[in-house]
């Protein structure tokens, strides 16, 4: 895919987090691009890289945290931008929603001042036509009532509301790709798939792109087009969503399949991952996920293995992808 | 709603009230001395000062004395100084205004102060520059008022002689320059203590999701730090605040002596030393009654600035 097809670009991404034992290498060398009107769905455990990735794509970490790379978004490096440069990106072009909406929105303004502000800051829009444009934006997102609800604070309402507000605030001023911080895990199941369903909806209205970070690979299945999967700061899997669940071409990608309870007929037994990722202080040796892994052989080990493309859109890290089994299959 | 409550805190100062009323009332009579003695000195005869005392009702038993000072109350008389011969209340409608005014004056400097160190603090945090602000406000708060109000007496008062040091001057700029110095004694000593709570609640703030939520809006930071740092940072603050200004009211004393400042706080010490009964009792009431005020502004002000504050 050629760099013009796409809305961001992103190339050899590095955080580097200081902490008290050590530097801690959170991304390293993360490359994507993401096209206009997909969803890219990034999933891992936790403290992946994930939701680190996503905060430097908007240039969120403050110092002492560094970033180095390249995210090309309209032609401009957005990595070491100054902020004011920035800010004409942030919540005009891409906008950012979180996983606790109850957390992310400002206790103490209304929900109507926290979209203001935004439509204020980017559009210049103030008064009544912003009133209006509010009101339009709740709307949208599916809030009943949406004229009244305006002056309510976060805490009046429920939970799915409050993530339906938070989107509404993210898209007042019609970014063109919405990154989404695990948005659906605080919420329950049912709840939850309405706020999917609204995130596709409005894709397609406002031809959006958008970046899914989630661990629930029933989200990605649900929703998204494509998927990297990232572990211990790397991206170590990329394929459109149908391949990866079909047949999955890293070591990593199928553990997390097995893992996953099968709501199918036939029940078999969960096969959780076990151990955990490496602390990312120390750099791995060979394949991060070697000391983990039910493959593993001495080609992991030595060098970590690149991202490689295969046929078609897929890439992988894994050395011995070609010999992995399908999914349901019984491992020997 | 809000009307209701308010009512309901103002019927809640009635018992406090009648509280310090009885409290105040034995507490008064159980220092050394009488009014009698201390308004006729070492000379007078045992006959001159039964005499006094007649005249002043101190002769009655004392729960005959209470009735007659809670009833007097209740007509809202305050009764008259035993040593100056005027209404209590007269006295304190002339010397409140200046301690009142003493008061918010501090409480404005010691915000004025606190609020731009505190968030540069906060924003420069573990560097020098917080090192030196906290530094400094910790010698503050460590040192006793009366010593930080010589201090700049001495220098900013009689060396350079920028302010006056005592009065209160004609006016509101006249009232404004010569109590400057009091009111930056007072004022510094309240920054010290709000200082510290409202560094670390913004540095709490700063880590709240909501904070970078707005970030990724693409608001100035100057917006960022206003609307959805200072305004959720100031809650908790807000509350030490206002027990700080009621705990001003009272705390007025030392510095009124020092700074030659005729308010209410000069006005206790005299009659204390003069063993005027009805104007200590005045006064003690009359604080009561504007402390009480202060905490129930200061509960406003809180569900004001929290949304989440539910007025039970």
């Amino acid at each position: 895919m050629s760099a013009a097809e796409s809305v961001l670009r992103v190339r050899d991404l590095d955080v580097r987090i200081p902490t008290p034992r050590g530097e801690l290498h959170a991304v390293r060398g993360v490359n994507f691009d993401l096209r206009p009107g997909e969803v890219l769905g990034l999933v891992g455990e936790s403290g992946s890289g994930k939701s680190v990735t996503l905060r430097a794509l908007l240039g969120l970490h403050r110092k002492p945290v560094r970033v180095t790379g390249e995210v090309t978004y309209g032609g401009h490096n957005l990595v070491g931008m100054p902020e004011r440069k920035l800010r004409d990106v942030r919540g005009a072009q891409i906008s950012m929603i979180f996983q606790e909406p109850m957390t992310a929105l400002n206790p103490v303004l209304t929900i109507g001042e926290q979209i203001r502000e935004n439509l204020r800051e980017h559009r210049g829009v103030t008064g009544r036509a912003a009133l209006a444009r509010a009101t339009e934006l709740l709307d949208l997102v599916g809030i009943p009532s949406a004229a009244t609800r305006l002056a309510d604070y976060p805490h009046q309402f429920s939970g799915g509301m409050r993530q339906r507000a938070m989107i509404a605030i993210a898209l007042a001023s019609e970014p063109r790709v919405l990154l989404a911080d695990e948005p659906t895990t605080a919420l329950d199941v049912t709840i939850q798939d309405q706020i999917l369903r609204l995130l596709l909806r409005l894709r397609e209205q406002l031809g959006m792109s958008v970046v899914l970070v989630t661990h629930d690979l029933g989200v990605v299945a649900q929703t998204c087009d494509r998927v990297a999967v990232m572990y211990a700061g790397r991206l170590v899997e990329t394929a459109g969503v149908t391949d990866l669940f079909r047949q999955p071409r890293h070591a990593y990608t199928l553990g997390l399949l097995r893992s996953l309870p099968d709501a199918g007929a036939h029940r078999r037994p969960l096969r959780p991952i076990t151990g955990s990722p490496p602390d990312l202080r120390d750099a791995p040796r060979g394949c991060a996920f070697f000391p983990r892994c039910a493959f593993g052989t001495d080609a992991c080990l030595g060098a970590e293995p690149p991202l490689v493309p295969l046929s078609g859109e897929r890439a992988t890290a894994c050395v011995h992808h070609a010999q992995l089994p399908a999914v349901g299959e019984v491992l020997v | 709603m809000r009307a209701t409550y308010v009512l309901k805190r103002l019927l809640q100062i009635i018992p406090t009230f009648i509280a310090v009323m009885v409290i105040v009332f034995l507490l008064v009579r159980l220092l050394p001395g009488d009014p009698a003695s201390a308004i006729l000195g070492d000379r007078a005869t045992p006959e001159i000062i039964e005499r006094t005392k007649r005249e002043l009702g101190l002769d009655r038993p004392i729960p005959v004395q209470f009735l007659l000072f809670a009833e007097r109350l209740l007509h809202g008389d305050l009764g008259e100084s035993s040593s100056l011969k005027v209404p209590v209340l007269r006295l304190v409608a002339e010397r409140l205004p200046v301690t009142l005014f003493l008061t918010v004056y501090a409480a404005v400097l010691g915000v004025i102060l606190a609020v731009p160190l505190a968030v540069l603090a906060a924003v420069r945090r573990n560097t020098w520059v917080d090192s030196l602000i906290r530094g400094i406000f910790q010698v503050g708060l460590s040192l006793p008022v009366f010593y930080v109000a010589l201090q700049f007496l001495t220098l900013l008062g009689a060396k350079l002689a920028w302010f006056p040091i005592g009065g209160y001057g004609e006016g509101l700029g006249g009232h404004l320059y010569h109590l400057f110095l009091p009111a930056l004694t007072l004022g510094f000593n309240l920054a010290a203590i709000l200082l510290r709570t409202l560094r670390s609640a913004i540095l709490e703030v700063l880590t709240a999701e909501y904070v970078e939520f707005a970030r990724s809006k693409g608001l100035k930071s100057a917006v960022v730090m206003s609307r959805h740092v200072l305004r959720n940072a100031m809650i908790s603050t807000v509350t030490l605040l206002g027990l700080n200004v009621g705990a001003l009211i009272g705390g007025a004393v030392i510095t009124e002596s020092v700074f030659a400042i005729p308010g209410v706080g000069r006005l206790m010490i005299d009659a204390i030393f003069g063993r005027d009964y009805p104007v200590i009792q005045g006064l003690t009431l009359v604080f009561a009654v504007l402390v009480s005020l202060v905490f129930l502004v200061t509960d406003l002000v809180h569900a004001r600035l929290d949304p989440r504050v539910e007025h039970a």
